[in-house]
């Protein structure tokens, strides 16, 4: 078998059929055994399909989910094809049940979201969508399932993928399929559908069995959380636990976190085998030369930057019954450290339909919140982006023992006085000289399409053919790495803009010019932008009427605005501010680009002073 | 790839054993008072020969406890007092004597008998010991109810298990805080399967009964099972007849309770080979199971059995 063994989740609305789905592929492929299939065949007898197999009885293992005729709790089924082994994890699609869901999603490194194709995406398509991200899931498939209650169609098809990208934009992953299927009827299940030829690509088991899941191939450095000591005699004294990342050798030097104390490797045992070597993944058995303290909670480390700090800013979703307000304390365990926790502050929940930050004083079961965490003593951790094992935690209720929450470090909190501006001996303006420029940020703000990145592209290739040294930001570089974390709600619209000041500010220091071409639309936040990156900033009013970039429409975006298909969208459903008193302004409804190029050069002439 | 790489590249079994022994060494450090159930078949003694690897040099830190129904293979007796004795681990036995002294057993009380001498008796063990946290050799790919259980699943104080009401279980991050009188249930093996199992023994040469393997031993047929006549306590009914026919064990159990399968198969490979082409599940070996419909297991694990 060439492929690594796949665990993953299947989840969903209610009634989208999720275990009728996997029902249908361990059935179709034959991976269910006789006597199973025997007791499949008479419970669907007096079940409600007139006598039609009901896959789904197959995973609804729980006396009250057959009752109920829904999925309560996590089913795990394992199943292998010639090609790979799986692991499938089946969680209910009841919004009361989401905890269950979550479960299996921390254990799967790829999601099958359902959907159904006569309703769309749906609240809790979002929702398990969300909860998917927050617990790690980067690879996605959607069924868009019951095809057969909508002939097949594939129009309908076509919208729903419209809709699922649309929503997949928010998220952080690494594959995305969309696949019609019909999990009663069997279509794209493990055989192609003879009823969807529109569809050219594979059903949905070939792909399962074909995706690549492993995580991007970085090099990490070694850490190991410390389960226990081991000491069975005075001459063995041994750290035991499962290597989290990186690798480590016989002879290598490790640090010991909190404590910052080295040692080196005197033994490695894996299991009870001796190794010279171990790597990421096994359990081990790790001796060092060196009598230093070290008990569980400890982590070992090599080259790898772990954060050492009792407060960090984390991602919670709320699992309790009772509702969470700032200020309570918790059992915190993350790693394999247990300590006692605060929530200090609750940022704002997430909305899960809309992805907006809504403020609020308490969160209710279900929700997922950003907040911040302090504990009662420093701990050990890193972000969860960099490191599952120690960027993962639980809350645990002090008097219930309930598992209240779970969440993911999203990064560590220093207390602001620790902080200081560094005065550096290089200045502003001995790098200016250097490059032979006046650093300046020359801001362009307009509607969407009226052509301030044409104009930013051509103009920076004028400038750099001058000899200047120059950086665009436009929304695509910034969009997906500095700011890849932001929606489109309003907080993260004015969060969007600081950030670009902020970064334009630092490459004006750095002695560049940057070109900047974001719509902007609001006064508040372009001023806001001028406050930080100070005299430097040239604000340049695209002016392009609406009439002439609805009528350009290069990427569609309007006719969608206008059917009400996204929402805040400049010009349409939101607000554009025009500019009071912008330094140049240019409509390129009424010169050709390079009569624009030129407007902007002489306007910035006296900017760009004489060089 | 070099072959350094290849060498470090974790599979699966590997991923198996290194999950198993997280969970173990979880439940070593912060539990009061584990013990590890032992049942002598080869779920169990996979599970052992992991407890031996997850502490090492170190003994586990732990004892073992076999819950006798007097009713069990003599032979699997015979392999359980060996395997304590080779590994130099504490075994502890516990019989239900309320039950012996009324003469339960598994030909006259059916159901009732699984229930005196299994569940109340694991009950009253782990009562008498006052054990926190109780590993058990269970697999999910076994039984429907099963593939629902978390890892860490709690008990009630009267050892119920609410299956309705589950703690989430997220990542690797168990929570094993318990009230006074509460108990855990831990499946270190939950992600096994039968064929990892096998391949798993297969890899470690681990020690299991011969039981397992086929050889001619005489059984007898009922109620469509071919049952081992172990000892005398096996009583003829009308037209049966003892035969010796080659045979071996899927499950291993109550001997009047366990059917075996007719098989040649004598070596490990040929285990492995008829087990991965098996038509049929495991369980339908154990006679228990069908005792009360598709739900039964559920309702015995409920009411505290394992």
């Amino acid at each position: 078998m060439k492929n690594k063994l796949l665990k993953f989740i299947t989840c969903g609305s209610v009634d989208d059929g999720k275990s009728t789905l996997i029902g249908h592929m361990l059935y179709d492929a034959k991976l269910i055994f006789a006597d199973q299939k025997r007791a499949l065949e008479l419970d669907s007898k007096v079940g409600s399909r007139d006598g039609k197999i009901d896959y789904s009885l197959l995973l609804d293992g729980l006396m009250a989910e057959r009752e109920q005729g829904i999925t309560i709790d996590v089913a795990y089924r394992y199943f292998s094809t010639e090609r790979r082994s799986f692991i499938v994890a089946d969680t209910p699609g009841h919004e009361e049940y989401t905890r269950n869901m979550a479960v299996g999603a921390s254990f799967a490194s790829l999601a099958v979201i359902l959907t159904d194709a006569s309703q769309g995406v749906l609240q809790q398509t979002r929702r398990h969508a969300r909860i998917c991200s927050l617990m790690g899931i980067r690879h996605f498939v959607f069924a868009v399932n019951k095809m057969d209650l909508v002939d097949y169609d594939r129009k309908r098809f076509k919208k729903i993928e419209r809709e699922i990208k649309v929503l997949m934009a928010e998220f952080d992953y690494q594959t995305l399929q969309i696949i019609p299927v019909s999990a009663t009827e069997g279509d794209n299940i493990t055989r192609k559908s003879q009823r969807m030829m529109w569809y050219g690509e594979e059903p949905l088991l070939r792909y399962l069995e074909e995706v690549e899941v492993s995580e991007k191939g970085e090099k990490k450095g070694f850490s190991m959380p410390v389960q226990r000591v081991c000491r069975p005699n005075q001459n063995f004294r041994g750290f035991q636990g499962q290597i989290s990342s990186g690798e480590i050798a016989v002879g290598e030097e490790v640090t010991v976190m909190p404590s910052r104390e080295k040692a080196k490797v005197t033994g490695i045992l894996q299991g009870d085998i001796a190794v010279e070597k171990s790597s990421c993944g096994h359990a081990v058995t790790i001796q060092l030369d060196t009598e230093i303290d070290i008990s569980r909670g400890c982590v070992l480390e090599k080259d790898y930057k772990l954060s050492v700090g009792n407060m960090f800013a984390a991602s919670i979703l709320w699992m309790d019954d009772k509702s969470l307000v700032a200020g309570k304390n918790f059992w915190l365990k993350a790693g394999t450290q247990l300590i006692s926790a605060t929530v200090m502050n609750i940022k704002y929940k997430i909305d899960v339909n809309t992805g907006a930050e809504v403020y609020t004083d308490a969160i209710y079961k279900n929700e997922i919140a950003f907040c911040e965490i302090s504990t009662g003593s420093s701990i050990v951790f890193d972000r969860f982006e960099n490191n599952r094992d120690l960027g993962s935690l639980i809350l645990i209720d002090r008097i219930t023992n309930m598992t209240s929450a779970c969440g993911t470090v999203i990064y560590p909190l220093e207390r602001g006085e620790n902080l200081t501006w560094h005065n550096m001996d290089i200045t502003r303006e001995m790098r200016e000289v250097r490059l032979g420029q006046k650093a300046i940020t020359i801001w362009m703000t307009g509607l969407s399409g009226a052509g301030k990145s044409t104009l930013a592209n051509a103009l920076e290739k004028r400038l750099f053919a001058m000899g200047k040294h120059t950086m665009l930001l436009d929304g695509d570089n910034v969009r997906m790495g500095l700011n890849k974390n932001l929606g489109f709600s309003e907080k993260d619209r004015i969060e969007n803009i600081r950030r670009i000041a902020e970064a334009s500010k630092l490459m004006n220091d750095a002695g560049l010019i940057v070109l900047t071409s974001f719509i902007s639309p609001y006064r508040m936040e372009r001023r806001n932008a001028k406050e930080i990156i100070g005299d430097s900033f040239v604000e340049v009013y695209v002016s392009t009427p609406l009439e002439e970039c609805e009528k350009r429409d290069v990427k569609g975006l309007y006719r969608e605005a206008r059917m009400g298909r996204i929402a805040n969208f400049t010009g349409i459903s939101s607000r554009y501010e025009e500019p009071e008193q912008p330094d140049i302004v240019v409509d390129t409804s009424k010169h050709s680009l390079e009569e624009c190029v030129e407007i902007l050069l002489a306007g910035l002439e006296k900017y760009l002073g004489e060089c | 790839m070099n072959k350094d790489e290849k060498e470090n590249r974790i599979n699966h079994l590997d991923e198996l054993e290194a999950e198993a022994i997280y969970i173990m060494r979880e439940v070593a450090a912060e539990c009061e008072k584990p013990v590890m159930l032992y049942s002598i078949g080869k779920d169990s003694s996979v599970m052992l020969h992991l407890a031996m690897k997850a502490f090492y040099p170190e003994k586990p830190p732990f004892p073992f406890l076999h819950v006798n129904t007097t009713w069990k293979f003599r032979e699997m007796i015979e392999f359980r007092d060996e395997t304590a004795r080779k590994l130099g681990i504490e075994m502890l036995e516990y019989i239900n004597e309320e039950g012996l002294r009324q003469g339960i057993n598994p030909f006259d009380h059916g159901s009732a008998y699984t229930d005196i001498m299994k569940t109340q008796a694991l009950k009253q063990a782990l009562d008498k010991y006052g054990f926190t946290a109780a590993f058990g050799g269970g697999r999910r790919d076994e039984e429907k109810s099963r593939a629902k259980e978390r890892i860490f699943s709690f008990r009630s104080e009267s050892h119920a298990w609410d299956p309705k009401n589950q703690r989430p279980e997220m990542w690797q991050l168990f929570n094993t805080r318990i009230k006074q009188g509460e108990s855990i249930r831990v499946f270190p093996l939950s992600n096994w399967t039968e064929k990892d199992i096998w391949q798993y023994i297969k890899r470690e040469n681990i020690p299991i009964v011969s039981l397992y393997f086929a050889m001619p031993r005489p059984v007898v047929l009922r109620n469509g099972q071919l049952i081992m006549a172990d000892d005398d306590r096996l009583k003829l009914r009308e037209g049966e007849k003892i035969e010796m026919k080659s045979v071996r064990f899927r499950t291993l159990g109550c001997y009047p309770l366990t059917g075996a399968m007719e098989s040649e198969a004598a070596a490990l490979d040929e285990i492995i080979e008829e087990t991965l082409s098996s038509v049929e599940s495991e369980r339908t070996s154990r006679i228990i199971d069908s005792d009360g419909g598709a739900a039964s297991m559920e309702k015995r694990k409920r009411e505290g059995y394992f």
